[in-house]
């Protein structure tokens, strides 16, 4: 694709549309990665509504696996997880290892 | 039918600002700008303007709260001083960026430290890259004139992008003048009711401001914002037009005074330049021929009007409000870069005048016009810039 030219870019830089973050893959930040360990997971969807991307797959109201493209490893899926007797569902593990 | 009254340029510019009703003001004490705010609070308590006021917490704050507000689709305004401005400095660059019409009247005043309150060209100055659209007023007159006249300006389809108005600390803001104020109606219908562009709140169409430009695109969008800019000086020129039509005062991007024919010239901004052309008249009288120059458009600066306007004098002193230390006065600066593009140049020397302010007399005026026409003599600048009155 062309790269475009001064004169063709949209006045004060704004993007003129909705939902362009789906555009721009942010998962090559992360540092820490969030395991999911279904066993645990009570389908509380708390990660869904936490997650500042879209790293939180949900089909037909129960979450599936995690979108790592989206995921920049925050951590606060991990952290609000309230997991099942007292074991999450959730844990973050150092990329890498 | 214009009202005739005498107020202080505080009152004039909080006048003019209720006259045209904004939507959002964020609002933050700073001497001397206080009194402005002051009053315009009045205004929305007293229900004579409808606009939401957003009393924060530092200019910093006011300034986002008006890109907040102006993205999401508002005429907004806020007014500032000295280290308000110097706060808000961050923010001024992402409201020009934006490409956001905020309407910002600057009280002009010194920078610490010292520590000071009184009126100088520092802080506007230090704004002078930040993309902001700036005019300059002599007096109460011109600041009430200048800041009905932003709003058509900054506002204008084709610039979109904010604007502030100078005027002097204390010398205009805090001094009662005859003041000519024009009728409510007159000044709605000349700024017209505010125009959408890209609002956040157009919900139906959504967007988003801010975002991220790396290497591959940021070096364009700064180009295309220097194409803005080039725009603005016709628009100046045509809201002045329509001005002088309802008003019968005339405003241009600068104002020449006695100059077309005159050997030696001053080139000063605001207050003092009301000073100067009193000595230029006395001058006159005794067969010198001096001029005057004052810009009312600084940024965007119109070099070549400039140098077009100054090229035939044979010496000129650019006389400025501010230091920029270890260069040359801010105006200096301008100035001699537009006159270097012109096939004929004057002689040029740099005065750094009234911080803090000192106050500037007759006097100084007429000795620098005295050692401008000796240089006009000898041809010859012994220092070019000095400090105008400083004690030894």
């Amino acid at each position: 694709m062309k790269a475009k030219g001064w004169r063709e870019l949209p006045p004060g830089s704004v993007v003129l549309e909705g939902g362009s973050a789906v555009k721009f893959k942010t998962g090559s930040w992360r540092a820490y990665r969030p395991i999911w360990i279904e066993e645990n997971c009570i389908q509380c969807l708390f990660c869904w509504i936490y997650c500042p991307d879209m790293a939180i797959k949900v089909k037909e109201g129960k979450r599936e696996e995690f979108d790592y493209d989206y995921c920049k490893g925050c951590g606060i899926c991990a952290l609000e997880c309230p997991g099942k007797k007292g074991k999450k569902a959730i844990e973050m593990v150092e990329e890498g290892k | 039918m214009a009202k005739v009254v005498a107020v202080t340029g505080n009152e004039a510019c909080a006048n003019a600002l209720r006259q045209v009703n904004p939507d959002v003001c964020g609002i933050y004490p700073i001497t001397p700008q206080t009194d402005m705010m002051q009053r315009f609070a009045s205004f929305i308590a007293d229900g004579k303007v409808d606009t939401e006021s957003i009393l924060v917490e530092s200019e910093h704050s006011s300034m986002s709260a008006c890109i907040g507000a102006a993205a999401a689709g508002g005429r907004v305004i806020t007014a500032t001083s000295s280290q308000g401005l110097a706060l808000m400095w961050e923010m001024l660059h992402i409201a020009s960026g934006d490409r956001l019409p905020i309407v910002m009247p600057v009280v002009n005043r010194a920078l610490s430290a010292p520590l000071n309150i009184h009126g100088d060209h520092s802080d506007a100055m230090g704004a002078r890259d930040t993309g902001w659209i700036q005019l300059w007023s002599e007096n109460g007159q011109e600041a009430y004139d200048n800041t009905i006249q932003a709003f058509r300006i900054a506002e204008h389809m084709d610039i979109r992008l904010p604007i502030m108005v100078c005027l002097d600390g204390f010398i205009i803001s805090h001094s009662i003048e005859r003041l000519e104020y024009l009728e409510d109606q007159q000044v709605k219908d000349f700024v017209g009711p505010f125009k959408n562009f890209l609002p956040l709140l157009d919900l139906a169409k959504p967007k988003s401001y801010g975002p991220l430009i790396l290497t591959d695109l940021y070096h364009e969008y700064k180009r295309a914002q220097h194409e803005i800019m080039t725009k603005v000086k016709d628009v100046v020129l045509d809201v002045a037009k329509d001005f002088e039509k309802m008003s019968g005062r005339k405003y241009d991007i600068f104002e020449s005074y006695r100059l077309e024919d005159a050997d030696i010239a001053i080139v000063i901004l605001n207050s003092a330049a009301g000073t100067t052309k009193d000595v230029i008249d006395q001058f006159r009288e005794k067969g010198i021929k001096a001029g005057l120059l004052k810009p009312r458009l600084f940024r965007p600066f119109p070099y070549t009007e400039i140098a077009d306007a100054l090229k035939h004098t044979r010496a000129v002193c650019v006389m400025d409000r501010a230091d920029s230390f270890g260069g040359y006065g801010p105006l200096f600066m301008e100035v001699s870069s537009a006159l270097y593009q012109a096939d004929t140049k004057p002689l040029m020397i740099n005065k750094i005048y009234g911080l803090g302010g000192r106050d500037y007399l007759p006097s100084h005026a007429a000795q620098v016009l005295t050692e401008l026409n000796e240089i006009a003599k000898s041809g010859s600048v012994k220092t070019v810039k000095e400090y105008l009155g400083a004690r030894e």
